[in-house]
């Protein structure tokens, strides 16, 4: 399972680092979300990896941390999507009003002479 | 301490945001409302933050001990709940925020915020972002917050439309985006080894971080400071700034003189706190790379400011030189440094922000139409765009001498940042250099940074007596520009508080040095955290 989500997390970075560098705005904001994905994955990761286990401590159960999954990751994870939710979309909206006022996609404004 | 004055702590991040909301339920034709508002807003932020400083220097007479004051959110215990802290370094920086923020409001009367909507909104929560960054001592808040006041920069580089600003913040909202995934790793991995996020439990906590775990963290840590870096605007990674300085309104890029500042005090803050003196193995990392990077950074706004064609040119590449001085002094460390450090970021601070203010009426006769054009149409309508173009009648009074208050004010811009005697800015720099001195051996990097924060002061003097010499000196052909009352009061007030700090060096020095005494120490503020007695638990 470590090997499925580290492959996950690498591929991840990796297309959307390239995808950042790339000339058109689109391109980055996909290559900004893929990285965003990757981060989240590694936060959940960083939590230790458990299936099956309750984050929460029940009234009648020992308290005892091997049963339990680690719930700060996955608070973190949380806020963390919805924070980047936000800054993508407003990012998506920038990249439209660029597009309205200088009628091309490209990351300058203004596409290269050559 | 008991009563209202424990939660006069969170007043800094709650204020702003409750007159946020009630601002947007009045629409862009209750301008009036919204400017009495936001103005009163920024006042009573700065007499709350004057009173938490006055809090944490401590009035025994009064029953309140000096000291780090916490507050814990939702009454959480320390390491699990999310804390407030405020000291000295914190209220320091609590007041200088405001005191921007309210010059920079202000100044934005004349006209500047009738050139979009919501500029009012956008300005207070930026000032809650930055607020909160202060105070939070938590590193994961600490992302929340960055995120807060992030956003409400975006919206504000974006205020007044344009193809210029729409493309500068293109690039700013991409690359702050990508940081804040940095930031994010960077806090997964330190949380990973050590299982808090708590800055004062971490500090306890590092210290017995096993030898093979010490690279996580510290790898976590770097992550975690080029994120900081990159707002701090660091060479080779502040390739965006002076640019998007320069397309921002002249009262929002006032206002962002304080955003570099706050990723240097929060590498102050953490590397005082996780890689000080008493952080066993991980002590002291990273420290020679933050003097390289300061002294790289010093040349390249050195060579900026002398290249610069323009005076916002000069003032984005002064940021840089200010914030790369901080660094390497941060790097170097040393507690007589550390409190010369601090008044040279609260002297090149409002430095900085006066420049930005004067920019636009100086440059105002070079190119009017510029700046017509430079306020474009909005690409996208709403039901407020009528509202913003109906009166255009100038408020406030015209007033006469317009070249001769200008040129005044220049001049104790250029001094002050170029750091000649006798203001603040010279105090700041002779503080570091003695500081520098005072080292039984000075290190061959101490000698660097005495040279490259000399040589910058002098490219700062060229750079400004050419501007100035171009803008001023030469006789016009039309008419001196119209300078209204609005926009001189704030300037002045600006420089009126360097020269208080030129008066009061003395004070301010010790204010420093108690400062820098208690960043050397950090276990004051890893007590005050851990031992904070939850709200329900103070006896009556």
């Amino acid at each position: 399972m470590e090997i499925v989500l580290s492959l996950a997390i690498g591929i991840l970075t990796a297309s959307g680092l390239w995808l950042l560098f790339r000339p058109r705005t689109f391109q980055v904001i996909l290559g900004l979300s893929l990285l965003s994905y990757a981060v989240n994955l590694f936060i959940v990761a960083a939590g230790r990896l458990r299936t099956d286990a309750p984050p929460i401590v029940g009234k009648d159960t020992p308290a005892d941390s091997a049963l339990y999954a680690d719930p700060l990751p996955q608070a973190l994870v949380l806020t963390a999507i919805v924070i980047s939710f936000a800054t993508t979309a407003l990012l998506l909206v920038v990249l439209l009003a660029s597009r309205g006022l200088t009628g091309t996609d490209h990351v300058d404004g203004e596409e290269d002479d050559s | 301490m008991t009563g209202w004055i424990q939660h006069l702590i969170v007043a800094p991040i709650v204020l702003p945001l409750i007159v946020v909301a009630i601002m947007l339920a009045f629409d862009e034709r209750r301008r009036e409302l919204k400017r009495v508002l936001g103005l009163s807003t920024t006042v009573a932020l700065i007499a709350i933050s004057a009173l938490l400083l006055w809090l944490v220097a401590g009035h025994p007479e009064a029953g309140i001990e000096p000291g780090p004051h916490v507050y814990l959110l939702g009454d959480w215990p320390a390491p699990f709940g999310i804390v407030l802290v405020v000291d000295r370094l914190s209220a320091m920086m609590l007041l200088l925020t405001n005191l921007l923020g309210f010059t920079s409001l202000f100044y934005a009367l004349a006209r500047w915020d009738r050139s979009g909507p919501r500029f009012h909104a956008l300005f207070l929560l930026l000032l809650m972002g930055v607020n909160g960054a202060f105070l939070t001592g938590d590193i994961f808040n600490l992302f929340v917050f960055f995120e807060v006041l992030l956003a409400a920069s975006y919206g504000l580089i974006l205020h007044g439309s344009g193809a210029m600003r729409t493309s500068a913040s293109l690039h700013y909202i991409a690359i702050n985006i990508a940081t804040s995934l940095l930031f994010l790793i960077g806090v997964a991995m330190i949380y990973s080894v050590t299982g808090t996020l708590n800055m004062a439990d971490l500090a306890s906590r590092i210290a017995a971080v096993a030898r093979e775990d010490l690279v996580l963290v510290e790898s976590g840590a770097a992550i975690l400071g080029v994120a900081f870096l990159v707002k701090a605007g660091i060479w080779p990674l502040s390739f965006w700034l002076p640019r998007t300085y320069a397309a921002a309104a002249p009262p929002v890029a006032a206002l962002f003189a304080i955003m570099s500042k706050v990723g240097i005090y929060i590498i102050l803050r953490l590397s005082s706190l996780l890689f000080g003196d008493g952080s066993g193995g991980a002590a002291g990392f990273a420290d020679q790379w933050l003097v390289y990077a300061g002294l790289a950074t010093i040349v390249f706004g050195t060579i900026g400011i002398l290249s610069a064609r323009s005076l916002t040119q000069v003032a984005g590449h002064y940021v840089l030189v200010s914030s790369g001085t901080l660094l390497a002094a941060i790097g170097i460390g040393g507690q007589a440094l550390t409190a010369a450090l601090l008044f040279y970021l609260v002297s090149s601070t409002l430095a900085v922000s006066a420049l930005y203010l004067i920019i636009e009426p100086v440059e105002r006769n070079a190119d009017e139409e510029d700046m017509i054009a430079g306020i474009a149409e909005p690409v996208f309508d709403d039901e407020y765009t009528g509202a913003l173009e109906e009166d255009e009648s100038e408020i406030g009074v015209v007033i006469p001498g317009t070249i001769a208050i200008l040129g005044g004010g220049f001049i104790f811009c250029a001094l002050l940042l170029a750091g000649l005697p006798p203001l603040s800015g010279f105090i700041a720099k002779f503080a570091i250099v003695d500081a520098l001195f005072q080292a039984p051996v000075i290190a061959p990097t101490s000698w660097m940074l005495i040279a490259v924060v000399v040589c910058s002061g002098l490219a700062t003097l060229i750079a400004m007596t050419r501007a100035g010499i171009d803008l001023l000196w030469t006789p016009a052909d039309d008419a001196p520009a119209r300078l209204s009352l609005i926009e001189v009061a704030p300037i002045g007030f600006l420089l009126a508080v360097c020269l208080a700090l030129m008066v009061g060096a003395g004070p301010m020095m010790a204010y420093m040095e108690g400062t820098a005494a208690a960043l050397r120490d950090p276990a004051g503020y890893i007590d005050a955290v851990g031992q904070a007695p939850r709200f329900g638990e103070v006896a009556p």
